[in-house]
């Protein structure tokens, strides 16, 4: 650790090398929301109980809130705002939009991020119901009781299935 | 044609892109935080606060505490402004206190340069009280002598009563039997991810701008000149994109309090963002109610008469106050209304957290005991509940009582016909015969709603919206009505692409509130909005398409009548010939050098009615005895909301209500310690919200109605889907059980203790299988 508490760190996000000075005591949800202006990254509870700040690292899920800046080190980290291309949506963000799995919109950035690590993991795989809800159950909603939620997931485990 | 069509929301884009900006998106490098110091005790007075070590640490800019704040008391409910003197909202908060009436209440505020430093300099605060036992039954609140929490209240905030329908107590000795009954509902919080959150700074000398997750913007501004007694017109309210509010934003909580920061630091930007487990206890939750019904009905199943008798409880302040209460009592009667009907309801402070608006406002406390009492008449009698309820339930044509206005549209008779159809009850009433003993037991369950489309006649309803023809054609729409996540801002666009004749995707609505720019509307509640924005609508767009279609005769030199907006174009009325573009015409408007302007219209609408709509939920439970839980098979709403403006976002309105009231119903309440006024679960984790694995495929359908006081038909829906649940629930598990559980949550361990009762278990907790 350098001097004063603060530490460089280097790390992949949304594809692209960054260099970071960051204090050690911030999270990884404090690091993108203030430094990299990262804002779909959302804080609703802080102690890992939520899930609005859902990201991927290394492509597994975790809660940025409870996950130290630091251990960011050297991984690949992705949000929302990496998902969308050349104008287009990501398959997983289409479906949300498509089936009305938004509404407020506040959980929304990180159970994209739910699904989208749920869908790659288990590309071309059958998935019931029922796996879908536990995979996702670390993620509050409180507008859509998840029913449309459950039919965009599975909209992209279909559409996978057809490919 | 765009009402009633499958249309995407408008800011869905917006929102799965993550970049919709909500209010603490809108960061600041300069930006202060502030923290408030909240007591550790639920009663008592401060006797004395040493702030001087907190004020010393590095990084700390200003602590306040209740000696620094306006002597000024102001009243935070989200209403419009009453000009009844005799229907104000009660003003008894001060920005900061002395006094303590619930465990949280804000003694202090302390601004730093961040998060940290705030936290460490909160606990750097030195603070002594003089305490008192912490008033939480209402038996200890009522008592002769108790102590006044707010002096000169007698602990009571309000009390009313009304009997309508004839006299409830002849009624009911004209019955051939009556029944009691005692229902108990918890206090249960809203939860929006989105927690409380709002920041401030000046932009000149004088005037504060407020950036708020607040589902009441107008409201809001108004508040906040009160309580810092500075003229409205010097504060402007901004609400961008918003986490939810569920009703807990139609409070002001934080917005007097991040304005007062910003004028006292030189107009610094100053923010407040409530951590989860502050906005779970130190904003508002929903009043735990205690009611007692009486019922009395023939032998042929014809209620004839009902007393209801409520106690609701406020918390340390009263915010809305007896509003919730007497809400409740009014939007209910519209259920069974021909039989005579008294309600009596008193509201009361206690020390515990302070309750406000929550999704459906006293209706689902009012309902559930209604609705349990309802069926407890019906198995008295052994008549299957839903013949019951046919029976009695409200037809169109009836007359209001509470109003003495006639029912213009309800299809509540078809709701439970297509409930009962949904759920196969006839079938499964039969197969469940053989599941009322042993471990695993399964019945169904019923019940029914009605509720309002608005606040009239207790408040004013009005609604503003400003349409605006762009150069290219296209149409911008703003409005007051204020999107919280429910959708408003697309079924506003659609109302005006109906209207005006254009495509859904040409009309644009902008997608915030601000009090500078945005028409007057009082706000996201008492799902008024779709309902009393839409005839402003309808009247701004039936004026726009006028103003189009003349400005089309001004250019052709046709006579008045000759044209029609089919979507993009002018054509001729009578062959549907093109004529000429909305952008040609359009770019006339704005360039010609000699005739045109921009085309314009403004509308601001007083809706002078509200229509009743009605609903009800079908439940089919498996209880399972030994594990004492309640397992929902399926469960079907259906409603009557006049016509559906949007089908996939009604159906989502539907299921956030479902699943709320089936957290309500099995799971959430806040905890409360008897003695000492603590909140044990004010956070995610202990405080059950229900997750996705905590619910059922939740089905719902709509009897479409067309309702003629409306701009389109519709009537409200945001609040009423939570309302049934739990009702339908109970009434489900006592068909199962033959066990009547009349206090919600119906958890584990309530069920646990009523079964051994029962004598479902023994007592040692073995089930009796």
């Amino acid at each position: 650790m350098t001097s004063h508490g603060f530490r460089e760190i280097t790390f992949s996000i949304n594809g692209k090398e960054k260099k970071l000075h960051i204090d050690v005591r911030k999270s990884l949800l404090e690091v993108l929301r203030e430094q990299l202006g990262l804002t779909s990254v959302k804080q609703g509870c802080a102690v890992g109980e939520c899930g609005a700040c859902s990201v991927l690292v290394d492509d597994v899920l975790i809660d940025s809130c409870i996950f130290l800046a630091v251990w960011a080190h050297g991984k690949k980290v992705r949000t929302v705002e990496g998902e969308a291309k050349n104008r287009k949506l990501s398959k997983v963000q289409q479906a949300y939009v498509d089936e009305g799995a938004v509404q407020c919109g506040f959980c929304t950035p990180g159970f994209i991020m739910a699904t989208t690590s749920f869908v790659e993991k288990h590309k071309g795989e059958k998935k019931t119901r029922e796996e879908i809800r536990k995979d996702h159950a670390g993620n509050l909603c409180r507008c859509t009781g998840y029913q449309n939620i459950l039919k965009a997931v599975e909209k992209c485990i279909n559409s996978d299935l057809v490919k | 044609m765009a009402v009633g069509k499958l249309v995407n929301r408008v800011d869905a884009v917006a929102k799965v892109t993550g970049r919709a900006e909500y209010t603490d998106d809108f960061y600041r490098p300069d930006m202060l935080v502030a923290k408030y110091f909240r007591s550790s005790i639920a009663h008592g007075r401060v006797k004395e606060i040493n702030v001087e070590k907190a004020r010393k640490l590095p990084g700390v800019e200003a602590i306040f505490t209740y000696e620094q704040v306006p002597r000024i008391k102001f009243a935070t409910a989200g209403h419009p402004f009453s000009m009844d003197p005799d229907h104000k909202d009660v003003a008894d908060r001060l920005l900061l206190t002395r006094n303590i009436r619930f465990m949280g209440d804000e003694i202090a505020i302390v601004v730093a340069e961040d998060e940290i430093v705030a936290n460490k300099a909160l606990k750097l605060i030195e603070v002594s009280y003089e305490e008192y036992k912490p008033l939480i039954h209402p038996d200890d609140i009522l008592k002769q002598g108790a102590r006044e929490i707010h002096q000169g209240s007698s602990n009571i905030v309000g009390e009313h009563r009304y009997e309508c329908g004839g006299k409830v107590d002849d009624a009911l000795k004209g019955a051939d039997y009556v029944i009691k009954g005692e229902y108990v509902t918890p206090m249960v919080q809203h939860c929006h991810i989105e927690n409380h959150i709002s920041f401030a700074y000046m932009d000149d000398l004088d005037r504060i701008v407020i950036v708020s997750s607040t589902q009441i913007p107008h409201i809001a501004r108004r508040i906040v000149g009160e309580a810092l007694d500075i003229p409205l017109s010097r504060v402007r309210v901004i609400k961008p994109f918003m986490g939810g509010g569920f009703g807990n934003k139609q409070d002001v909580v934080l917005e007097p309090m991040v304005a007062f920061l910003t004028l006292k630091l030189d107009g610094r930007a100053v923010q407040i963002n409530l951590s989860r487990e502050e906005c779970m206890t130190g904003t508002r939750t929903r009043h735990p109610f205690h009611v007692q019904v009486k019922t009395g009905f023939l032998k042929d199943g014809t209620m004839v008469a009902r007393k209801m008798d409520v106690l609701s409880v406020t918390g340390g302040y009263a915010s809305h106050g007896h509003s919730v209460a007497a809400a409740g009592g009014s939007k209910s009667s519209f259920l069974y209304p021909r039989m005579a009907i008294e309600y009596h309801a008193r509201t009361i402070y206690a020390n515990i957290p302070v309750a406000g608006a929550m999704r459906a406002y006293g209706s689902p406390q009012v309902i559930y005991a209604l609705e349990c009492a309802t069926e407890d008449a019906a198995r008295f009698i052994g008549m299957d509940p839903i013949e019951f309820r046919l029976k009695n339930i409200v037809r169109q044509g009836d007359v209001a009582q509470v109003t003495g206005k006639e029912i213009l549209s309800c299809g509540l008779s078809q709701c439970l016909l297509k409930g009962k159809e949904l759920i196969h009850w006839d079938r499964k009433k039969k197969e469940y015969e053989k599941y009322k003993t042993g471990p695993v037991r399964r019945g169904l369950g019923v019940a029914c709603f009605s509720y309002a489309s608005g606040t009239y006649p207790v408040c004013v309803e009005v609604a503003g919206v400003r349409l605006v023809l762009n150069q290219d054609g296209t149409v911008h729409v703003q409005v007051g009505a204020t999107e919280i996540g429910q959708g408003s801002d697309t079924v506003v666009a659609q109302m005006v692409a109906e209207t005006l004749g254009f495509p859904f995707e040409n009309v644009r609505v902008v997608q915030a509130q601000d009090t500078d720019v945005s028409p007057f509307d009082t706000g996201a509640y008492a799902s008024r909005q779709a309902y009393v924005v839409s005839n402003a609508v309808f009247r701004a767009a039936t004026s726009l398409r006028e103003k189009i279609l003349d400005y089309a005769c001004l250019m052709t030199g046709e006579k008045h009548g000759k044209f029609d907006i089919v979507e993009e174009n002018i054509v001729s009325a009578d062959s549907g010939k093109f004529v000429l573009t909305m952008k040609e015409l359009a770019v006339d408007s704005f360039y010609h050098k000699e005739r045109g302007g921009q085309l314009t219209s403004e509308v601001s609408h007083k809706t002078t009615t509200n229509a009743p709509v009605f609903g009800c939920t079908f439940v089919d439970v498996l209880v399972d005895i030994p594990l004492c839980k309640v397992k929902i098979n399926k469960i079907v709403n259906v409603h009557d909301s006049g016509v559906i403006l949007n089908p996939v976002q009604a159906g989502g309105q539907v299921h956030g209500g479902v699943s709320m009231g089936i957290g309500a119903a099995l799971s959430e309440e806040l905890l409360i310690d008897p003695e000492t006024g603590y909140i044990f679960n004010n956070n995610l984790l202990d405080y059950k919200v229900p997750t996705f694995i905590d619910l059922p495929e939740i089905n719902h359908e709509f009897v479409e109605t067309f309702e003629p006081t409306s701009g389109y038909g519709n009537k409200s829906l945001g609040e009423p889907p939570v309302i049934t649940p739990p009702p339908a629930i109970r009434n489900a598990v006592l068909d199962a059980t033959g066990v009547s559980i009349n206090t919600l949550p119906m958890s584990p361990h309530k069920l646990f203790a009523l079964f051994k009762k029962n004598g479902l278990m023994d007592p040692k907790g073995k089930a009796d299988v």
